[in-house]
């Protein structure tokens, strides 16, 4: 692998076409975005009465969705010098890491954009949605395809403006049982302010420490960084623990790693279906892709003496999520709350420092993507029908009343809780046994006892993540489809149709990459573990 | 080169200012209140003036010199000195000398009555005459004189609307910047009884000898941080930033841009001066000092700024946090003196850039809200984006660039240069004191931004206005600079050098 890595170092400049593939999967959504966004509304009306402006934004998403295809297949990677005088390179590299998650933004993105074709906004314009999507793409996809650390950087920032709008002017406000009875109502605007400035405050804190990194090393090229690492001449140990808790905690904000999740909830929950999708789908993946791609394989020797804490942290977040979610009155607030514990798993993989943890974590990274990004559209469905998504206002008995979405909501929970075969099973399954032997190299051998103690703190987990996502099966899919209260009744009842193709069009990818994932992981894994030992060549 | 020689081209740009600042004062006296005929004058004039930039630095990168002392070859015993430092903020304060003219340009409730048109732009030509001889000056009492240059007419500037509230702004700067002046006065003072010289690059030569004396040395530090009073009263660093709010919110808008942008510029001038070309060999001994302001100013400010409710209330404050973002890189001096001016003036101009482009939407509000003795709320801009989208974008735009995010490329990249030296150095504390300060400072800037795209409360109209020939040129102008300091931040490196 080292071979291919070194062809990648410094800004090579452009010399050959198939250079260009990757730049165009990112400056194509860029400029849907600007299309859509700063276009005047009269323009429309008069030039393209026929042509609405969000079938406009799925063209131009399925034409990013090929070439972002082809171009992790066939494209090779681009470094251009930026600003040259803070030695800033701007590049775009797709390898086994970050091809299949710029493949999943790619793909996610076009879901969200054609399920807005049909399935309109309580609130606000359809048009500057499409928009922000395609906003929030160009940031997802430049945090993948980076090669540089600053570059890294500024798209983690251009994603947060659009999902600030995104949830504050489309989203519904939250409201909250508590325990004792009270009603607490978050509204969408002090959700998207909350995530707003939790971000910001950890990616400037990031920004520091890369900047300490890119200082002191004299590069901010990502894998020249990397090789260095790997040939033992990195950083000095005291400069990568400093740089590390900089980084680390900007990234475990944007994971989340308990306890800095508070965010999370109340923003998953108010944001429209399009929103939580790509959050939790694709941006928390920001934060894993961050820890695998900079902390691991450039700060190898301060990841080694963090990892027992980080891991400590991940299976903390793993019970208390899964605690958490038995409790939750609202089935978005619960789904929500199941991505800090999916996040544990993978982040708990990457803690062992082994190739089968990483590979896990890798895995668990996509699975989730797929699954959750289905939870949150199928949520969103019962949403449109019943106007809640309170689990003690939804009817009961959807195999009867809608067997189809009956039968996809129950599917995507044990996707969800890790059903073998099905896509959840394999990188949690991967991480449990790196965990079982984390890495014994060099003088710094993690604690294999607390990381036994670790492994079975995670199995309980897995028991109470199955607990309460059977309990959501048996309260909202199964019992008797007759006799609610409040949505027989025809006052309230509204529409409430079984699901419709163009739903199914949406759904059904997911369903099915999950069920291939599950049977044939290896279509990943043999892409994925050769580079799982290449992260892991510093860890000495 | 003989002491008498005075070098024509060097001090054109200055003397063009004050022939232009006599010319409309002549104007108005030949035809009294006819404001079109004095903009037109003042603004003719910045702009000749900017013509004569080139050839007073057609030497570059090689610096030149006049009025220099007898018997000194370089241009370290010259008063007055065109290098490629001076350029820079020479085209800075021009470009906004010339944004804040165009914005006074229209009459309104806001701008100077007839009556005082005349006055209003000839003060505003010889201050900015001021900031441009401040930036060019080499020895400590052509500093000092010229920053009084700058001060006394802004002071009546601000006070040129005659309401009650202009009046207690105008004293209050008044009162603090004669009282810091008189206190850098005597700090000069303290500097040339210990050094012997006036000159900066002589006193960094004498300051470098290795055999000081502990008592002199002392009584030198204490000298220096007095000195640099005045200078931090413009730049409104706390604690000497208690003018501030007050007078940014009586001067008429475009003038609390003036002391925003031009102004604070003179104070940055002054300190960059006075700390790198003359006590760079110091530098272990005040950077510290420079990192807690930098950091306290930031701090403060920001966290009154999160409790304002009015458009110029709040500009103020985030003026006064941006003053602490301009600042923080010299405290990295003492590591690299040169890279830490470096990133202090890329910082100023990316601020000047994105501060005029807020100022000018704010105007364009201001003007069409206003009323006597009124302040500009922040709900006054409900709904802008509907009814005005070129300004609400205009607007969202540079509060982007304020706040450092995306698609605000300028001030993120500003920012990376004001850490760079920062990180470099080792002061890992204050970066991330920084750090927080960008997520205290979003949360106004997006509040603010937020409420452009709301709708409307309760019955109350959106505000709508007619851009004039000179508010157009005024946007096309700002907007045009943030927006290719975005696209291409590279220039702002390439040009400070």
């Amino acid at each position: 692998m080292t071979t291919t890595v070194t062809s990648q170092l410094g800004p090579s400049g452009l010399h050959s076409a198939s250079q260009l593939w990757l730049l165009a999967a990112l400056a194509l959504p860029a400029l849907g975005a600007l299309l859509l966004l700063v276009t005047p509304a009269g323009w429309w009306q008069r030039w393209s009465s026929r042509v609405q402006p969000v079938t406009v934004a799925v063209g131009i998403s399925t034409v990013t969705l090929a070439v972002t295809v082809l171009g992790t297949a066939l494209g090779r990677p681009l470094s251009l010098s930026w600003v040259p005088s803070l030695g800033i390179s701007f590049g775009v590299r797709s390898d086994a890491l970050s091809g299949p998650l710029v493949v999943l933004t790619a793909a996610i993105t076009w879901l969200c954009l054609v399920h807005l074709v049909r399935v309109r906004p309580v609130a606000g314009r359809p048009r500057a949605l499409a928009g922000l999507i395609l906003l929030v793409q160009t940031g997802l996809m430049g945090v993948f395809l980076a090669t540089d650390l600053m570059q890294f950087f500024v798209f983690f920032e251009v994603a947060l403006v659009p999902l600030w709008f995104m949830v504050a002017v489309w989203g519904s406000d939250v409201e909250e049982t508590t325990p004792d009875g009270h009603q607490l109502i978050t509204t969408a605007h002090r959700a998207a302010t909350q995530f707003v400035c939790y971000t910001v405050v950890g990616s400037t804190l990031m920004l520091v420490g890369l900047l300490l990194v890119g200082l002191r090393a004299g590069t901010f090229d990502m894998a020249l960084l990397t090789q260095r690492a790997a040939n033992g001449w990195g950083l000095s140990t005291s400069t990568q623990l400093a740089a590390l808790a900089l980084i680390g905690t900007g990234l475990a904000i944007k994971v989340p790693i308990w306890p800095l999740h508070a965010w999370l909830p109340a923003a998953h929950t108010a944001a429209p279906t399009v929103g939580s999708v790509l959050l939790a789908a694709v941006m928390l993946k920001t934060g894993t892709y961050g820890l695998l791609r900079i902390a691991v394989p450039i700060l190898p020797e301060a990841m080694v003496r963090v990892a027992p804490y980080l891991a400590g942290l991940a299976v903390a977040g793993i019970v208390i999520a899964a605690l958490a979610c038995l409790r939750q009155t609202d089935l978005k607030r619960m789904i929500a709350y199941g991505s800090v514990g999916h996040m544990g798993f993978v982040v708990l993989g990457i803690s062992t420092l082994t190739p089968v943890g990483l590979t896990g974590a890798m895995l668990a990274n996509i699975a989730h993507g797929i699954i959750t990004g289905l939870l949150f559209f199928l949520v969103g469905a019962l949403k449109d029908r019943y106007h809640t998504s309170a689990l003690a206002d939804l009817p009961r008995g959807l195999y009867g009343r809608l067997p189809r979405l009956g039968v996809l909501l129950a599917f995507a929970a044990f996707a969800s809780l890790g059903l073998p075969g099905l896509a959840g099973f394999w990188g949690e399954l991967f991480t449990l046994m790196g965990a079982y032997h984390p890495a014994s190299v060099g003088s710094h051998t993690l604690p294999q006892g607390l990381f036994h103690v670790y492994l079975g703190v995670a199995v309980v987990g897995l028991v109470l993540t199955a607990a309460y996502l059977l309990r959501m099966v048996r309260q909202v899919v199964q019992g008797p489809s007759s006799g609610h209260p409040r949505h027989d009744s025809a006052s309230t009842a509204g529409w409430v149709g079984e699901l419709s193709g163009h739903e199914l069009l949406v759904f059904a990818p997911l369903a099915v990459a999950a069920l291939v994932l599950g049977l044939a992981p290896q279509l990943l894994t043999w892409l994925v573990s050769p580079w799982a030992q290449h992260l892991l060549e510093g860890v000495r | 080169m003989s002491a008498q020689q005075v070098d024509a081209a060097l001090i054109a740009p200055v003397v063009a200012l004050a022939v232009a600042a006599v010319v409309v004062l002549l104007a108005d006296l030949v035809a009294p209140g006819r404001r079109n005929l004095c903009a037109g004058l003042a603004v003719a004039g910045l702009v000749v003036t900017g013509a004569l930039i080139p050839s007073a630095a057609r030497d570059l990168p090689a610096a030149r010199g006049t009025f220099c002392a007898p018997g000194s070859s370089a241009v370290a015993g010259c008063s007055l000195v065109v290098d490629r430092f001076s350029v820079v903020l020479w085209s800075v304060a021009l470009f906004g000398a010339l944004i804040v003219a165009l914005l006074s340009w229209s009459a309104s409730l806001a701008s100077p009555q007839p009556a005082a048109v005349g006055e209003y732009y000839a003060l505003l030509l010889a201050s900015t005459a001021g900031v441009l001889s401040l930036a060019a000056s080499r020895d400590l009492l052509t500093l000092l004189v010229s920053l009084e240059l700058v001060t006394l007419p802004v002071v009546v500037l601000v006070a040129v609307r005659g309401w009650a509230t202009s009046a207690e702004g105008a004293v209050k700067l008044f009162l603090v910047s004669t009282l810091g002046l008189g206190i850098s006065v005597f700090g000069a003072a303290v500097v040339l009884g210990a050094t012997g010289h006036v000159h900066l690059a002589r006193i960094s030569r004498a300051v470098a000898q290795p055999d000081w004396p502990t008592g002199r040395l002392s009584a030198l530090t204490v000298g220096l941080v007095l000195l640099l009073v005045a200078f931090g009263i413009k730049v409104a660093l706390v604690p000497l930033h208690i003018w501030a709010p007050e007078t940014y919110t009586g001067a008429p808008i475009p003038i609390a841009g003036y002391l925003a942008v031009v102004s604070k510029l003179a104070g940055v001038a002054g300190i960059l001066l006075v700390l790198v070309v003359g006590f760079a060999p110091l530098a272990s001994r005040w950077a510290p000092l420079l990192a807690v302001v930098a950091a306290v100013t930031m701090t403060v400010a920001n966290l009154v700024a999160l409790r304002q409710r009015e458009a110029i209330g709040l500009l103020a404050w985030s003026s006064i946090a941006q003053a602490g973002w301009v600042v923080a890189p010299l405290a990295a001096a003492g590591w690299d003196s040169e890279a830490a001016r470096r990133a202090s003036v890329v910082y100023l101009v990316c601020y000047a850039a994105m501060t005029l482009a807020t100022f000018t939407a704010v105007t364009l509000v201001g003007r069409a809200r206003t009323t006597v003795g009124g302040g500009l709320a922040l709900s006054d801009f409900h709904g802008l984006a509907r009814t005005e989208p070129l300004t609400a974008g205009l607007l969202v735009f540079a509060l982007a660039c304020l706040a450092g995010l995306p698609p605000g490329l300028v001030g993120l990249f500003a920012k990376l240069a004001a850490f760079s030296p920062v990180v470099g150095g080792g002061q890992v504390w204050l970066a991330v004191i920084m750090a927080l300060n960008v997520a205290l400072a979003l949360a106004y800037y997006l509040r603010w931004a937020a409420m452009v795209f709301a709708r409307p409360e309760g019955g109350v109209e959106p505000i709508s206005f007619r851009l004039s020939i000179p508010d157009g040129v005024a946007v096309g102008l700002t907007l045009t600079a943030i927006v290719v300091l975005s696209a291409a931040p590279t220039l702002v490196f390439h040009l400070v050098g």
